[in-house]
């Protein structure tokens, strides 16, 4: 006899149980606080407000803690949760080149106005274990030394010194309000702005993907790093009740801008061109390949040739960029499918039959 | 401000708004059929049925005409509290409201594009009478044929021959509501005796 | 039980609005492929979340809800599904098809016939029928504009060629009022004939791949087919091993590791329904 199998809810309910043991782990090891995955895993904090498209450092932790440290289930959590948020209008867009920097290098000139600020990076380290991290009750940290109490100056942008030669390409304002990804479907072709707002939110290692094949052939267009720029701008908001804008906080982000080698097309003469890069956080190599992604994806309003490189092609970085898209889409393949399944195999069977490959197994049952 | 402005809207906006689209949905599904559609109480000249499908369907997205009598000062303050819909002529809108004579002509309106024919415009046609007699209606959402008083039948079917591109219509009337949807065919009652 | 921290039907009023405008083009347009901006949802994209924004946008408190997912009541994502929106829109639920005003649905049309006043929304995940044949969105969109089909044809009938038969068993597609060809979502052909003529509405709702189409009670639907070929609805050639039903789209289950299976109706309360009418299938107790 059969019986059909039953329970869904009592096996949900029990698996749902089983994961919130599973987060916690050994009861007998302190529980991680929201603070501390904020202050000390905060470059996969930066990576969920990043992907997740929000900046909210202490709701990127909780996600993080939520999701057993699976950072593109916590940019789930945090995506599912931004797109209940109320809007409540829109920020001036930020400028970056009122950035208090943290960190600010050029590839392209040894030296420059506002100089080089190493800060605080990975570069240049020793990638070696260090036992004395695994010490409990860390030892007080060495504080770095600060260069000198006065406020920092401006720091003016590298692409802005060639441009004053007319070497790179002109990127003049354009005050358009750019589409919302959010809000409206994604369409094709889609315009620079719209790529970017797509990149921005891009799966890291994807991204970091793509932008390795342009570095391997796929697409080259030979990229320096202009400049790369970490550090805090004001988000300022205009008031209409007010009639001037006011600075609703600060946020950290990360600035990329490529200069690339560019021979001239039928178009267009030759000078350097641009690729760009702007994510939350402090997310470094995210920037740096989404400026690379950019500028292939540029290909065509430069006039260059198609070569039918993966980073060239908009429709397929665009629709298959998104991680949370991609990883439910992945994942659905473990919903029940036996109905589909039940019809491919009658096919099968038929076409078996006809083929004289199956004996009537069928007329024996 | 009037208060008459801040009056009208949905008592209780997620669940009046959600009888009221099933109201246009059931209307725009079957053709012909006409149904109930309360909750809003808008200022003259507007319908209580076009006051409540304003409110279901427009805010700050979608661009809105008004045509005719129904562009007066207490329609606009109602719509901007309630909606936050932006007004804009016909050839820039996505509603247009009004009387069908003010409507005209319907060459005016976007009638989507072949590549996106949805974007084309909804027309709310404030209507002095709805009944199931009339034009003889066929098409999807219709299992043989529907009768629905229609203020034209030239009009209609030159918009049926646009088809997948066209415009789609609600009539509204007191509190109650049908359509036709560009897909459906129209014909007049004597020319379907004839066909028979 | 309602959840207080969200709006009724979770959705936020201004979504909501969003998509009925794209559900009311969809309907005006039957087969054409709405883009809609759909928003993340808190279940995956994949898993469902066409169909529950689409549910979401047409639900009212006074609605009866069903959800099913491979005709099932009782498959889990048809029960997370079914308890979200009981959570979030309190909404009553049954898992008997006739009681149901809405009826979320993967992969399968349930076998009672369909009546007015029914709405059908459809879990749909790659709506565009013609996407393994041209994967550009573009291409493809100008080829509906065009009416330009001949590419899925050519595919038909190249199964013929190859297998004596078109080798398409599920999503198999369909033309609309003459016009669209459309994905019907993953439903096994036996299903298609019930797509036409449906006095219910038929709603579908892609996510992740942001669209939204419509087929409108009594809406012509037809199967692509060749007249030397003409399209046949196949089921499994057995009657159900619980209700007896010989009329029903049956899943195969094994039940030992010695080549023994049964053919069970995969419409669960389609055979529950027989079977509390006396009927009963040889493998029944």
């Amino acid at each position: 006899m059969y019986v059909a199998v039953k329970g869904g809810e009592a096996a949900i309910r029990n698996a749902h149980a089983w994961l919130a043991e599973e987060r916690r782990g050994d009861t007998s090891v302190a529980e991680l606080s929201i603070a501390q995955i904020r202050e000390q895993l905060s470059l996969a904090v930066n990576r969920v407000m990043a992907e997740g498209s929000l900046y909210d450092p202490d709701l990127a932790a909780l996600a993080i803690k939520q999701a057993r440290g699976d950072l593109i289930e916590a940019v789930f959590l945090i995506r599912a949760y931004r797109t209940t948020l109320p809007r409540f209008g829109a920020t001036r867009p930020v400028e970056t080149a009122d950035m208090a920097c943290d960190r600010r290098i050029s590839a392209t000139f040894k030296d420059l106005p506002g100089g080089q600020i190493l800060g605080p990076t990975f570069d240049y380290t020793h990638r070696l274990l260090d036992f004395k991290l695994a010490a409990e009750g860390g030892k007080e940290v060495q504080q770095a030394e600060q260069a000198g109490d006065a406020a920092p100056a401006p720091v003016p942008h590298v692409t802005g010194f060639l441009n004053r030669e007319g070497l790179i390409e002109e990127a003049p304002r354009d005050d358009t309000p750019p589409p919302d990804l959010t809000r409206e479907p994604l369409e094709m072709p889609a315009d620079r702005a719209l790529r970017l707002q797509a990149l921005t939110r891009a799966d890291e290692g994807f991204t970091l993907s793509l932008a390795y094949s342009t570095q391997r052939g796929y697409a080259r267009n030979h990229a320096f790093v202009g400049e790369l720029r970490i550090g805090t701008v004001a988000v300022e908001m205009d008031i209409p009740e007010l009639g001037f804008a006011i600075d609703i906080g600060e946020i950290t982000l990360t600035e990329c801008e490529t200069v690339n080698q560019f021979t001239g097309s039928k178009t267009e003469p030759p000078q350097f061109t641009r690729g760009y890069g702007l994510v939350f956080g402090q997310t470094e190599r995210k920037a740096i390949s989404m400026a690379l992604v950019d500028r292939a994806l540029r290909w065509e309003e430069l006039g260059e040739d198609d070569m039918g490189a993966p980073a060239q092609d908009a429709e397929f970085v665009l629709y298959h960029s998104d991680n949370i898209q991609a990883t439910g889409f992945l994942e659905h393949i473990k919903l029940p499918h036996y109905v589909d399944f039940q019809s491919e195999l009658e096919l099968v069977r038929k076409l078996r039959r006809e083929a004289g490959a199956e004996p009537m197994q069928e007329a024996a049952e | 401000m009037h208060p008459q402005t801040l009056e009208g809207g949905f008592a209780n906006p997620a669940a009046d708004a959600a009888h009221a689209f099933r109201s246009v949905m059931e209307a725009v599904a079957r053709p012909g059929t006409i149904h109930e559609i309360t909750g809003a109480r808008p200022p003259a000249p507007l319908s209580p049925a076009a006051g409540a499908v304003l409110l279901t369907l427009c805010d700050t997205d979608t661009p809105l005409y008004l045509a005719g009598a129904a562009d007066c000062d207490a329609v606009r303050a109602w719509l901007a509290f309630h909606t936050g819909a932006p007004l804009a002529g016909p050839s820039d809108c996505m509603f247009a409201l009004g009387t069908w004579d003010a409507l005209l002509p319907l060459s005016a309106y976007p009638k989507g594009s072949p590549e996106y024919p949805d974007r084309s415009a909804t027309l709310i046609v404030e209507a002095p009478a709805l009944s199931d007699e009339g034009a003889v209606l066929q098409g999807p959402g219709i299992r043989d044929t529907a009768r629905l008083s229609l203020p034209d039948i030239g009009a209609f079917r030159q918009n049926r021959a646009l088809f997948p591109l066209g415009l789609d219509f609600l009539f509204t009337c007191d509190g109650r509501i049908a359509a036709l949807p560009r897909a459906t065919r129209v014909a007049a009652p004597a020319e379907m005796a004839e066909a028979r | 039980m309602t959840d207080q921290a969200y709006n009724f039907a979770y959705l936020d009023e201004q979504t909501k609005r969003m998509i009925r405008r794209a559900i009311l083009k969809g309907l005006a347009i039957p087969g054409y492929q709405v883009p809609f901006a759909s928003r993340e949802m808190p279940m995956p994209y994949g898993w469902g979340t066409g169909g529950v924004q689409v549910s979401a946008a047409v639900l009212t408190p006074d609605d009866r809800f069903k959800v099913i997912d491979q005709g099932a009541d009782d498959t889990t994502n048809a029960v997370s599904i079914r308890s979200f929106f009981e959570r979030t829109a309190g909404v009553a639920t049954t898992t008997v098809t006739t009681e149901a005003t809405v009826i979320q649905t993967r992969h399968r049309i349930p076998e009672v016939p369909l009546a007015e006043g029914q709405i059908l929304v459809y879990q749909v995940p790659i709506p565009e029928p013609l996407r393994f044949l041209e994967p550009r969105e573009s291409e493809t969109r100008k080829m509906h504009s065009l009416e330009e089909y001949g590419l899925m044809h050519v595919k038909l009938y190249e199964d013929i060629a190859r297998h004596g038969h078109i080798a398409t068993s599920y999503a198999y597609p369909v033309k609309v009022e003459g016009r669209y060809v459309m994905d019907p979502s993953p439903i096994p052909k036996f299903d298609n004939p019930k797509l036409a003529d449906c006095p219910a509405i038929q709603l579908f709702g892609a996510g992740r791949e942001q669209r939204i189409y419509a087929l409108p009670p009594y809406t012509q639907v037809v199967s692509l087919d060749f007249e030397d070929h003409p399209f046949e609805a196949s089921r499994a050639d057995h009657p159900c091993g619980l209700c007896g039903a010989v009329d029903s789209y049956l899943d195969e289950v094994i039940t030992d590791d010695a080549g023994g299976r049964m053919f069970v109706c995969s419409d669960t309360d389609y055979c529950e329904t027989r079977q509390a009418a006396g009927h009963r299938g040889k493998d029944a107790a």
